[in-house]
């Protein structure tokens, strides 16, 4: 869990009186209706593993036999291979540019207090509120007459754009759990501001900074809206690959993508965590 | 000093986001001609109005049953124990970590024809239940995404509610479902406003979701901004949809900004990992 969220905290603390009427509370008809919302939640995950093991060549689920065809045919196939490392490499440009850029905003939204500060940040944020047909179709209006349509650069601006709110959100969160007085204290004992920013600043931060590079990555490889605007046939992501394999033709092929990136993203996402949980156990 | 690392991400949010958005309101004014013109025609086109009230329909009808089934759910939460917690946020939070392509394919298999929903319902002697095709398929993988964003708000609120005074309510005499239609209900009323608000916002801009399990008879709106892009290069009229959505959107954030904040909402789903 999270070791931001006052309220768990508080919870997970609550004296032993609360506990008292812990599950005892729950009637029938809660359990089962916390079972029923589960299953809604996790049954698009648990559909797509089993279907990507399916021998016929249609979409149809429960498969009837198994086969690891679709596998073969997504790692084989020059079209969705070539989607897969397109997507990878956006997908690294933009964690890389929106991590430096949305840290940076990040600290001068933190350290600075200047006329105007809200409304920068309700900009930084704005990409999350508006919808994402409006920020497509408006960027692929200016994109046509600029010359950015199809080319990595494009993809790139677009998806740094959209991955702001998520890098500065993380950040802001972690910055408002540090102390300042740390950096006070570092300087009284003698270190130099360099030698405070690299032994103290960079490890209190750099949680925080991995979060949102990994979320950056994973937003970009995830986004289908801005990416099948500004597609071309010569660069389209894996996202997009998968969009028209279901409009455009019957590719179960599909089904193998979906599991890779279901089984990627959970990764890849997850990452951050295991790193730190090792790192507070060591 | 450090107020200048503010100045890159803002300057490429100027350019590539503020920039394009004002230059395709703009757009809506003075292309084809300057005027009002492509907002009148939205108004006779005959499509325009019906597909504006059908999205927002479908937003007030996915908000209310997400809020329905969200409820007892973040109730429930906020009376087991912490483990148990843990393991509801980690499964609310599903469809967030979800690949968006790979949801919208498994809701695409389920609810075909001979698909597993189609299935279910035939076990029990309805047929034909086939809901790809339909604004109800598209409502039904909607709810399922905007769950952690309904969860969310409404458990930090219930969170903050005193059990105590359940007690207090039961202890005077009150039966159990009126202390929690009198005491209980009227205390989560601004979560639940937060969170229907927000749901209701997030809802109108959906566009991969309609596309691949809706139908373009009973299209939603972005799909119509998209068409009028993509099929007929008409940014004009595109622009126009996409300021009444912008203003809809920014006219319900406006209310929801009264009891809860957007940002913090993201937080919670962001960092409670």
């Amino acid at each position: 869990m999270s070791e931001s969220t006052p309220a768990l905290k508080t919870a997970n603390t609550a004296g032993p009186g609360m506990r008292v009427r812990r599950d005892g509370g729950l009637g029938w008809g809660l359990k089962a209706m916390v079972g029923l919302v589960g299953l809604i939640l996790v049954a698009p995950t648990a559909v797509v593993i089993p279907m990507s093991f399916s021998g016929g060549a249609t979409f149809q689920f429960p498969p009837e036999n198994w086969s690891l065809r679709w596998y073969e045919s997504f790692f084989t196939s020059e079209r969705w291979m070539r989607s897969l490392l397109t997507s990878v490499q956006i997908g690294l440009l933009v964690a890389v540019t929106t991590t430096i850029l949305g840290v940076a905003a990040a600290f001068g939204l933190n350290r600075t207090r200047f006329r105007g500060r809200g409304a920068i940040r309700s900009l930084m944020l704005a990409p999350l509120i508006v919808p994402s047909i409006v920020v497509a179709v408006a960027i692929y209006g200016v994109f046509l007459k600029w010359h950015l349509n199809g080319t990595p650069i494009g993809f790139v601006t677009a998806h740094t754009i959209m991955a702001l709110p998520f890098v500065i959100t993380v950040m802001a969160t972690s910055l408002a759990g540090y102390d300042r007085t740390l950096d006070t204290a570092a300087a009284t004992l003698g270190a130099t501001p360099l030698k405070t920013f690299f032994r103290i600043t960079v490890p209190l931060v750099a949680p925080g900074v991995m979060s949102g590079f990994v979320f950056a990555f994973v937003m970009s490889l995830d986004e289908v809206v801005v990416a099948l605007f500004l597609q071309t046939p010569d660069i389209q992501t894996l996202p997009v690959q998968m969009y028209n394999s279901i409009t455009l033709e019957v590719d179960p092929t599909i089904a193998a993508a979906s599991s890779l990136m279901v089984v990627v993203t959970s990764f890849v996402l997850l990452m951050p965590q295991f790193v730190r949980r090792k790192r507070s156990t060591s | 000093m450090a107020g200048w690392f503010i100045l890159p991400a803002t300057a490429l949010l100027l350019v590539f986001f503020c920039y394009p958005l004002g230059n395709i309101i703009w757009r809506s004014f003075t292309d084809p001609s300057t005027g009002f013109g492509n907002y009148t025609k939205l108004l006779h086109d005959g499509v325009s109005v019906t597909v504006l009230t059908r999205t927002l329909i479908t937003g007030l009808i996915v908000a209310a049953c997400t809020l329905v089934i969200a409820y007892p759910y973040a109730y429930a939460m906020t009376r087991v124990s912490p483990r148990a917690r843990n393991l509801m946020t980690v499964v609310v939070l599903l469809p967030f970590w979800t690949s968006m392509m790979a949801r919208n394919f498994a809701w695409y298999m389920l609810e075909q024809r001979g698909g597993l929903i189609d299935d279910a319902f035939s076990a029990v002697g309805i047929h034909g239940v086939v809901l790809l095709g339909t604004v109800s398929g598209v409502a039904v993988a909607m709810v399922q995404v905007m769950l952690p964003f309904m969860v969310l708000p409404l458990y930090s609120g219930m969170d903050g509610i005193d059990k105590r005074l359940l007690d207090a309510a039961t202890s005077l005499g009150a039966p159990r479902w009126r202390a929690f239609a009198r005491v209980y209900l009227p205390l989560s009323i601004p979560a639940v406003l937060s969170g229907f608000t927000l749901v209701f916002i997030l809802t109108l801009g959906f566009y991969v979701t309609p596309a691949l399990l809706g139908s373009p008879q009973q299209s939603l709106v972005p799909q119509l901004i998209a068409t009028r892009v993509s099929d007929l290069l008409d940014f004009g009229g595109a622009g126009a949809l996409g300021s009444v959505l912008l203003v809809v959107t920014l006219l319900a954030l406006f209310v929801v900004s009264r009891f809860a904040n957007l940002s913090s909402t993201t937080e919670k789903a962001v960092t409670n990992e």
